[in-house]
């Protein structure tokens, strides 16, 4: 079975929020609210500077808190590419999920539930990329299965040098990004 | 002519209408409802280009249930190859917007009031011929002019150049790329055009000088941008700014504002005197060489130091780094270059540096665009014009190709050459667009017409006699996009839903006034897809075919002297000019000099600005797909700067500039990503239209704070980062 995962090239990328806009009218996301956003993180004293630009969202981790810490089962891995979800039915908007998110990837729709990234599961079924994969004008972003080897996540994984975020929490996260 | 005065007009209407008339209630984009297509159910796809900019890219609408749900690009299409930058993919949020133009408005009170009577379009279009016909009798046709912006102007340029004005400009020359395409004229002969013939993919070798790819989001330059990053090309980047473009670059040059030109000198100084040049390309093409290479022997590295603040061993790198990749070694032109008012002659250097590299014409420098033959539509021919064009007298600024806006807007105050009369303006926001607001709003003051087309009620709207609603591209047929490109192709835009009010499509505005004016006969259609049909047929091309892909391509054809273009340059010698003598003749510098650009008081920033990936212009701000990714703008301020003024990140201030002109507030953005001495901001913000009202007094206008300019002598062009700003707090 799949393990789906993002490997997004921060060296392409220009954050230019195409990867947002796209979410937004692929999924309805409401007026005030995004599923995804850019990071810029700057650092050393101008004009000695870098800059890594990255396309953060939920990063669908193996060892998920939300799920962990979600009381009705709203919160859950989906059986498709172990990719995490809300069932918006059971959600009662109770907040564990979003105090349990060390990335800060959820917000309650203004309907009561929790939302976030879904990799746009509707398109993956449908055997295409999520909706931000598949906008990007600087072709940074990749998705796939990272059990498989031959993936072209696996392989850029493999190949090139990278790192997760807050690692530390041990969610184990599976958006990766290239430097 | 069926002759209205406003005064009856307010009787005939009886509804009298605000601020409001073109705004409605704050409704989220979800709730609006538009008509859906008729019975529809699933999924519909409409193939079309975009209109969030000019730059035309091939895209597909997509209906949900006979709603608009999303809009992607078209993979056959070369602009866009299948992929829309974040406006283009946020267009949608154009059709949804609660506060577009509904219904014709004519004017009831003082100009810039913003009090409206809605009106027919009869009733619009009886007023406006009636003020035109007016004028032309008064002081001829000459005296109505037009600016327009963008592909949807054509139909308004030919009812007007049918009614015998040949008064018709865009900011996009004196405004924008005009000086880079006078400069590299009159060295290679041609323009860049647009979009750019740069072939940035095949670079190995790009130089960025103030331009910020990925900021400024034109979708192809962006893509091949990712493309040569990705190829590991060498970017070198020079700007004030630590910029999008400068992260990715292998050099960045915080150079000093103002000074690009000496750093350019220099690096063709460097290039000359070790002999890097590509000299069989200089030998063979060029023309001048000596006189020029004499002439740059004092702009040395040293020289340039301290002018630009680049150390000069930086500087001698870099410019072995691009001669060592040439000629796959491209320094790019940019687009938007009125900035110091000298702005004709850093682009023709920069064009000369390209010549050293021998970049122009070769593959990774300057490819020859290729375009398909769609013949124009056979009007009958325009009337003869009896007056000159009004913008440019005399040939004051020799070396303009187009038509000078301000230049136009000069005349309409002093009423030299002539008067005049009547403006349209069609989707370009000239409080915005055009520098020192107080004068376009004293030459609106002498005008006995003023009518303002566009999909939003933008700041000129506010100073308009009649406003006429537009239909939002994805809701209208435009003329055909006949591109120059890499591949020749024509695009078909044509409309995926109705427009949700009393919109029309500015082809059928122009038919109908055209109508009213009696000038029918430049009508012959009745509908534009017997136009499309006429074009296309006289090109073996199927309208069918067209309105199913969206796009037809032609064979490809080469596009480099390699491939078998002819190096033929339409200069007067025939060769690339190193040495311009129609320059000289002119009384100009035959080889560009530097001059030290004019500092500001102590103690203020100089003022510089430049685009956001997802606004364009100040269009987009009410779109509130595009509002939700940014809804304000921020001023840059160096961090030490900062501190030492004592704000911080998320403060709010105002600027105000040299003369005392004081912005709206904006948020600080205390970063180390600028220099101490300058401060940035996004264009396009800090909306003072009523009728905007998600907009409404969101950020500052740089526009506002520009109230000077130095006019380029060459073509007319108005540079603009010559004003400098002061925060000042805003009390809590």
């Amino acid at each position: 079975m799949a393990r789906y995962g993002m490997v997004i090239d921060t060296t392409k990328c220009v954050g230019c929020m195409d990867c947002v806009v796209a979410c937004k009218t692929e999924n309805g996301t409401p007026e005030g609210f995004n599923r995804d956003w850019i990071n810029y993180v700057v650092s050393g004293e101008f004009p000695t500077l870098n800059m890594e630009i990255r396309s953060e969202r939920c990063n669908h981790c193996d060892n998920p808190p939300c799920v962990d810490s979600c009381p009705t089962g709203a919160s859950h891995v989906h059986d498709v590419g172990k990719v995490v979800l809300v069932d918006d039915k059971l959600c009662i908007g109770c907040k564990a999920c979003i105090a349990a998110c060390p990335y800060d990837a959820r917000y309650i729709h203004p309907e009561g539930y929790a939302d976030k990234c879904t990799f746009c599961i509707h398109r993956v079924e449908q055997g295409l990329d999520p909706a931000c994969v598949s906008v990007c004008p600087t072709r940074c972003m990749y998705f796939g299965d990272l059990d498989d080897p031959n993936s072209q996540v696996s392989k850029l994984l493999n190949s090139r040098k990278n790192h997760t975020l807050i690692p530390d929490a041990g969610t184990k996260p599976r958006v990766y990004y290239l430097t | 002519m069926n002759a209205l005065s406003r005064r009856r007009f307010l009787k005939i209407t009886g509804t009298t209408v605000g601020a409001a008339a073109a705004g409605g209630a704050a409704l989220k984009a979800s709730q609006i409802l538009t008509q859906p297509r008729s019975g529809s159910k699933g999924i519909q796809k409409i193939p079309t280009y975009c209109d969030i900019c000019f730059w035309k890219c091939g895209a597909i609408a997509y209906l949900k249930d006979g709603r608009l749900w999303k809009v992607e690009g078209n993979p056959e299409d070369p602009l866009s190859r299948g992929r829309l930058c974040p406006r283009g993919t946020g267009g949608v949020g154009a059709h949804y917007d609660p506060d577009r133009l509904k219904a014709p408005l004519l004017r009831m009170t003082k100009r810039g009031n913003e009090e409206w009577v809605e009106v027919t379009w009869d009733q619009a279009f009886d007023y406006i011929a009636d003020r035109m016909q007016k004028i032309k009798k008064k002081y001829g046709p000459e005296s109505v002019a037009l600016f327009s912006h963008g592909i949807g102007g054509n139909f308004f340029k030919h009812t007007l150049k049918a009614f015998g004005t040949p008064n018709i400009a865009a900011p996009s020359f004196a405004q924008c790329r005009g000086p880079r395409d006078a400069g590299f004229r009159l060295t290679f002969g041609e323009d860049v055009s647009s979009p750019e013939r740069t072939d940035i993919k095949n670079a190995e070798c790009l130089v960025l000088i103030g331009s910020h790819l990925g900021e400024n989001m034109h979708n192809s330059q962006v893509q091949e941008f990712a493309q040569a990053v990705e190829n590991g090309a060498t970017i070198i980047v020079v700007d004030p700014r630590f910029s999008i473009a400068a992260s990715k670059a292998k050099y960045y040059l915080p150079i000093k504002p103002g000074t690009d030109l000496a750093l350019i000198l220099a690096w063709m100084n460097v290039i000359v005197k070790e002999g890097l040049y590509d000299q069989e390309y200089v030998q063979k093409y060029g023309f001048g060489f000596e006189q020029f290479a004499t002439s740059i022997t004092e702009y040395t590295p040293e020289w340039a130091y301290p002018e630009t603040g680049i150390q000069p061993e930086i500087i001698r790198k870099t410019a072995r780094e691009m001669a060592r990749y040439k000629p796959a070694t491209l320094v790019h032109p940019g687009r938007h270059v009125t900035w110091y008012g000298d702005d004709t002659q850093r682009s023709r250097a920069i064009a000369l540096l390209n010549a050293l590299l021998g970049s122009w014409g070769r593959k990774g420098g300057f490819y020859y665009p290729v375009g398909m033959d769609v013949p124009s539509y056979p009007y009958p021919a325009y009337p003869k014009t009896v007056k000159e064009k009004v913008d440019n007298p005399a040939k004051k600024y020799p070396f303009a190709h187009e038509a000078i806006t301000t230049g136009i807007r000069e005349a309409t105050i002093t009423e030299q050459p002539y008067p005049i009369k009547g403006w349209f303006v069609y989707a370009t926001n000239l409080i915005q667009a055009l520098p020192n607001e107080q004068e376009t709003i004293k030459a609106i003051q002498n005008l006995d017409l003023m009518v303002v087309i566009d999909v939003i009620p933008s700041e000129i709207a506010g100073w308009a006699d009649v406003v006429l609603p537009e239909s939002v591209y994805l809701e209208r047929y435009d003329d055909l996009n006949v591109e120059w490109f890499r591949e020749p192709f024509v695009a078909l835009r044509q409309p995926a839903v109705e427009s949700p009010n009393d919109q029309k499509p500015n082809w059928w505005m122009a038919k109908k006034l055209a109508e009213k004016l009696g000038l029918g006969q430049y009508y012959p259609w009745n509908d534009i897809e017997e136009y499309f049909d006429v074009r296309l047929k006289s090109a073996g091309l199927s309208l069918s075919e067209l309105k199913k892909k969206g796009i037809i391509k032609g064979a490809q054809q080469p596009i480099y002297f390699d491939e078998g273009i002819p190096a033929d340059f339409s200069t007067p010698s025939g060769k690339i000019e190193f040495y311009s003598v129609q320059l000289a003749k002119a009384g100009f510098d035959p080889v560009p000099k530097y001059k030290r650009p004019a500092g500001g008081p102590p103690g203020y920033f100089r003022l510089l600005f430049g685009r956001a990936p997802v606004h364009s212009f100040g269009r987009t701000q009410s779109n509130r797909i595009l509002s939700d990714m940014m809804d304000e703008n921020e001023i840059w301020v160096n961090k030490k700067a900062a501190t030492r003024l004592g704000v911080k990140s998320g403060d709010y201030v105002r600027l105000k500039n040299q003369d005392g002109v004081v912005s709206n507030k904006i948020k600080v953005k205390a970063t180390e990503r600028i220099r101490p001495d300058c401060v940035y901001m996004v264009h396009g913000f800090g909306h003072t239209s009523k009728m905007l009202k998600h907009a409404y007094m969101k950020g500052a206008s740089d526009s506002q704070l520009i109230t000077r300019y130095e006019t380029d002598p060459l073509m007319g062009g108005t540079g603009m980062n010559v004003n400098f700003v002061t925060i000042v707090w805003e009390e809590a």
